[in-house]
């Protein structure tokens, strides 16, 4: 049988695999972006997560604490 | 990193941050090499060209029933081992196993309608996968309708392991019942019925779709990740603002 029979059934279904396929990727990207789009913006009201804000205390509290020190042994 | 590292869903981030872009890259090489030998895989005896709409029909159905398996086992991590990403990983497949159950349902009428005459006959394979695809949707729905999420989790869960009953018999229906559907043809006692020319396009396209699953299937954790940070987030501004 030719290559050629059939071949708007085959054209079709892989037609609608790559709808199929761009839809998901698609809306898994646009997704991503509005997730991380609403948490920048939230973050920039000062509304951040307890952990992230415990780490950035922890981050700001070693910095402090080796400033210090630096300038104990000065 | 051990995999218990992973039920803490910032480190779960980081893990799906640094991988996605390789399964990625991975899964446009492998079905670029696919696509390529199924063009030129030559032509099935009785089949014909049409053969070609099964490197997308075949892998679509396994991937449809991998992701609701996937999904059970993630019930049982809600019900059972209450692991803290299970709902998330069983509310992250459900769409892309819906996606892959109607591009199993579509390329399998478009098969048929040249090699069988028609789109769809109610014979027990095919009702059994529509059967399937409904069930997709109905935890679709669910997770949308119960606002509360560790409700809607449960609900799922309980839905999502009662609905695994449709695996067997989707497997098994062709050969307990007299179907129009083949039977299997791929795995089975005494060896592949199908030309090795044809056998390993179809694998190594089984290879590219189960890779653009996983990276999906990450994807979409990672979103729904991100989702509930944002729903804390707001929580926190609505507890500010009263």
């Amino acid at each position: 049988m030719e290559t050629t029979a059939h071949i708007d059934f085959i054209a079709a279904a892989y037609a609608a695999a790559t709808l199929v396929i761009g839809a998901l990727i698609a809306w898994v990207m646009l997704d991503y972006r509005a997730q991380v789009r609403k948490i920048a913006e939230l973050e920039m009201r000062g509304f951040t997560r307890r952990s992230a804000a415990d780490s950035a205390q922890s981050a700001q509290q070693a910095e402090e604490a080796a400033r210090l020190q630096t300038e104990e042994e000065a | 990193m051990a995999l218990l590292d992973l039920a803490n869903p910032s480190r779960f981030l980081k893990f799906a941050n640094s991988i996605i872009p390789w399964l990625a890259g991975a899964t446009v090489l492998v079905f670029a090499f696919g696509l390529e030998q199924t063009m030129i895989a030559p032509d099935d005896y009785q089949q014909g060209a049409t053969v070609k709409i099964m490197y997308l029909h075949v892998p679509s159905a396994w991937l449809g029933l991998l992701c609701w398996g996937l999904m059970s086992v993630a019930a049982l991590g809600t019900l059972v081992w209450r692991h803290p990403l299970a709902d998330v990983t069983a509310k992250a497949a459900a769409p892309i196993g819906a996606a892959f159950t109607l591009l199993c349902l579509v390329t399998g009428s478009l098969w048929g309608r040249p090699e069988w005459g028609t789109y769809w006959v109610w014979d027990a394979r095919l009702t059994s996968e529509l059967v399937l695809f409904l069930l997709y949707l109905a935890v679709i729905a669910l997770w949308r309708t119960v606002e509360d999420p560790s409700r809607a989790a449960r609900a799922v869960a309980v839905l999502t392991l009662v609905g695994a009953i449709d695996l067997p018999i989707i497997k098994f229906s062709v050969d307990w019942w007299n179907t129009l559907h083949q039977g299997a043809s791929v795995f089975r006692i005494g060896g592949s019925t199908i030309y090795p020319t044809i056998l390993l396009p179809l694998f190594i396209m089984a290879g590219a779709f189960t890779l653009l699953f996983a990276t999906l299937v990450l994807a979409a954790m990672r979103n729904e990740i991100l989702r509930r940070r944002v729903r804390t987030l707001q929580l926190m501004q609505a507890n500010a603002a009263s």
